[in-house]
């Protein structure tokens, strides 16, 4: 009797758990989105619900590699995940991605044609884009008198202290590679060792405060950092807090991003999924969605009438060398380059030389 | 009887196979494991690769090994020198007082960790709140008055006395008399004092309450016993209070140490990640490029097996002098 008793009570506590893990609200159609921190208007995941009764069960990731290792260890239920092109290539080629059917999500055709048919998803079959923009550096002009224009500012012992370099090692050793005149993607392993080598050194003449994400939000607003690299959406934001700030993508050129939304392989929702994906592709979401997050879309109609959007709602006009950040234009493009999926030794290089960075002291 | 006792103690049991004893027995398998090659063991349809390759990459490591051990008993002798006078004075005071205290000493508990952290980071950054209090307040000038006195006070060292030594030994000696006299703010925020600072901070009141609890409870016939005997107040303290507060000492000690080892939070936000610890390195090795949970299960491994053997020597240690106390 006492052993039945307690083997209940362990079903029933295990039970217990998944059941919460996996309903996640109501009896009802469901989907469960993974995406960015701060990447998505809130407002827009209610009209879904209200129009749709789908539940949406929003979760965010840090990093396009804190969520493939969380889905790759299990026990995530995520049917939509927005990883970056470089990461999509490679979960594609894990099997880790499903198909869509495109009949689902007939707004796909509002996507400008510049951004279908990429290189991490040539044929187009497992992803539609959700955002592009570049990665640049931001530059407190209060701070500093010259107009930057050049990724060796983050090299130089002139500008000791006040730098915060970008705390992943795909774009800290990318942006070097940048400024010796390699591709980001490259897989000479010499190439990526004098990169590392270019950051080790301004490190050991104190060219970087430290080494940060989400956190030069708050240090370039308040101007405790002077210059960082970020993304050109983020910058946005820091803008609306400090208009000190500037964004340049620098002459060497840069690397050019692609967010995408994609349906994992053993999705549960897959419907309820494209869905989702079809009414974030719609116009009025996206403009709403880039009205929120800086971002530009790759709706060609939306991206085009956003400064009519901008003046409308806030009674002013958008600045259009603003509207350039978001929007790079084709000049700027044309200097910049993807990100690929790096074969898995150049991703443990990489990974070897970004600890080796952090043990020196 | 003693069976009917036991399955009160069921459900934690259960909860520590399911959330204790399992996840150690998965970190240890992927500690001695590799995605593939080593030696292969079949268990249905779960294949092993049976390796110890994880450990022969742990030299590498090593000074991230030090480092953290260093910081994190700093740290914890910073909480001792900090909390045992405190928990010391309260447990002394009257009720009232001892219960606002316990409030005030629990409160920033009640806010998350990470946001806690991360004001720190605001106060401690060169443009933050505490050098903007200095810089009003005239802190800073001092420290630069303070600085251009002692380089003059060298200079004048160094023309007389240290050049007649340097005459005498045929030594090139000199002292330092380039300190900073403009600085506009004091660096500490990136440093590894800030991250000291912060897990000081975050984990002192784990110090404070074990051993609150542990001397508010002393029984005060012992204390009355010693005087009667002729003990002065400061021998009163260490042949009575102190050992036998020591249970209280010790488990302080592991449950600010624990902590501060294996941090990763602190690291990023206060250090700036430019020392990495054993918490960054660990967490690196998820949720990093090269997605390698073999490797981080490796580290993590050596690090319980370090802290778990200095626990039982100092548990061992305290063990000895509760018994002399005994005696």
């Amino acid at each position: 009797m006492k052993k039945t008793f307690s083997l209940l009570l362990a079903l029933s506590m295990v039970l217990g758990f998944t059941l919460t893990g996996c309903s996640g609200g109501g009896s009802g159609r469901v989907v469960n989105v993974c995406g960015w921190g701060e990447n998505i208007d809130p407002d827009l995941i209610d009209q879904f619900e209200e129009e749709t009764g789908i539940t949406v069960n929003y979760s965010e990731a840090e990093s396009n590699e804190s969520m493939y290792s969380l889905i790759k260890q299990g026990g995530t239920d995520y049917d939509v995940i927005v990883p970056s092109d470089y990461m999509i290539a490679q979960m594609i080629a894990e099997d880790m991605l499903a198909e869509l059917n495109f009949d689902n999500i007939p707004n796909y055709s509002l996507i400008d044609d510049q951004y279908k048919n990429l290189t991490y998803d040539p044929e187009n079959k497992y992803s539609v884009p959700y955002t592009w923009g570049t990665l640049g550096i931001i530059y407190n002009s209060a701070k500093i008198d010259e107009e930057i224009d050049s990724w060796s500012v983050l090299f130089d012992p002139q500008y000791a202290g006040q730098v915060g370099m970008i705390g992943n090692p795909r774009d800290a050793i990318g942006v070097a590679l940048m400024y010796l005149g390699y591709s980001i993607n490259t897989t000479n392993e010499a190439e990526i060792q004098e990169a590392y080598e270019l950051l080790s050194e301004a490190k050991a003449n104190g060219v970087y405060q430290g080494f940060f994400m989400d956190q030069l939000y708050d240090k370039m607003e308040g101007g405790e950092t002077a210059i960082c690299v970020y993304y050109a959406g983020d910058f946005l934001s820091m803008y609306a807090n400090n208009n000190d700030l500037r964004y340049v993508v620098p002459k060497e050129g840069s690397n050019w991003f692609v967010d995408a939304m994609c349906v994992l392989k053993d999705a549960e929702h897959k419907e309820e999924a494209e869905e989702w994906i079809n009414f974030i592709c719609k116009t009025e979401s996206s403009l709403a969605n880039m009205d929120f997050i800086w971002y530009a879309s790759p709706n060609a109609e939306a991206l085009e009438q956003y400064p009519a959007y901008y003046a409308e709602n806030y009674g002013e006009e958008l600045a259009p060398e603003l509207y350039e950040v978001m929007a790079a234009p084709a000049d700027v493009l044309a200097n910049c380059e993807a990100y690929l999926a790096l074969p898995s030794d150049i991703q443990t290089l990489y990974s070897d030389l970004w600890i080796q960075l952090g043990i020196e002291g | 009887m003693r069976n009917r006792r036991g399955f009160f103690a069921l459900p934690y049991v259960v909860w520590m196979a399911l959330f204790v004893v399992a996840p150690i027995i998965l970190v240890v398998v992927y500690a001695f494991s590799a995605a593939e090659g080593g030696f292969v063991i079949q268990f249905g349809s779960l294949t092993l690769h049976l390796t110890l390759d994880n450990f022969a990459k742990m030299g590498d490591y090593l000074i991230v090994f030090t480092r953290s051990f260093e910081l994190a008993i700093i740290a914890t002798l910073l909480c001792l020198l900090i909390g045992y006078p405190l928990a010391y004075v309260l447990a002394r005071e009257t009720a009232g007082v001892q219960r606002v205290a316990m409030m005030l000493i629990m409160l920033p508990m009640w806010m998350n960790f990470l946001l806690r952290t991360y004001s720190w980071m605001s106060i401690l950054e060169d443009t933050g709140l505490l050098n903007q209090l200095f810089s009003a307040v005239g802190i800073i000038d001092l420290g630069n008055w303070i600085n251009s006195g002692l380089n003059s006070l060298c200079a004048a060292l160094n023309s007389g006395p240290v050049a007649l030594l340097n005459d005498l030994l045929g030594t090139q000696w000199a002292l330092d008399t380039a300190r900073a006299t403009d600085m506009e703010f004091f660096h500490m925020i990136n440093t590894s004092g800030a991250v000291v600072l912060g897990m000081v901070y975050n984990y002192l009141p784990f110090m404070v309450l074990p051993i609150y609890s542990v001397i508010v409870k002393l029984d005060d016939s012992l204390i009355e016993a010693a005087r009667d005997l002729g003990a002065g107040t400061s021998r009163v303290f260490r042949k009575v209070i102190f050992p036998l507060s020591l249970p209280g000492v010790l488990s302080g000690i592991t449950m600010v140490f624990v902590p501060s080892v294996s941090t990763f939070a602190i690291s990023k936000l206060l250090g700036g990640s430019n020392e990495l610890l054993l918490g960054d390195l660990i967490e690196m090795q998820f949720t990093g490029m090269a997605y390698n949970p073999y490797l981080g299960s490796a580290i993590a491994l050596v690090m319980m097996v370090i802290v778990v053997v200095c626990m039982a020597i100092m548990n061992r240690f305290g063990e000895g002098e509760e018994q002399a106390v005994m005696l």
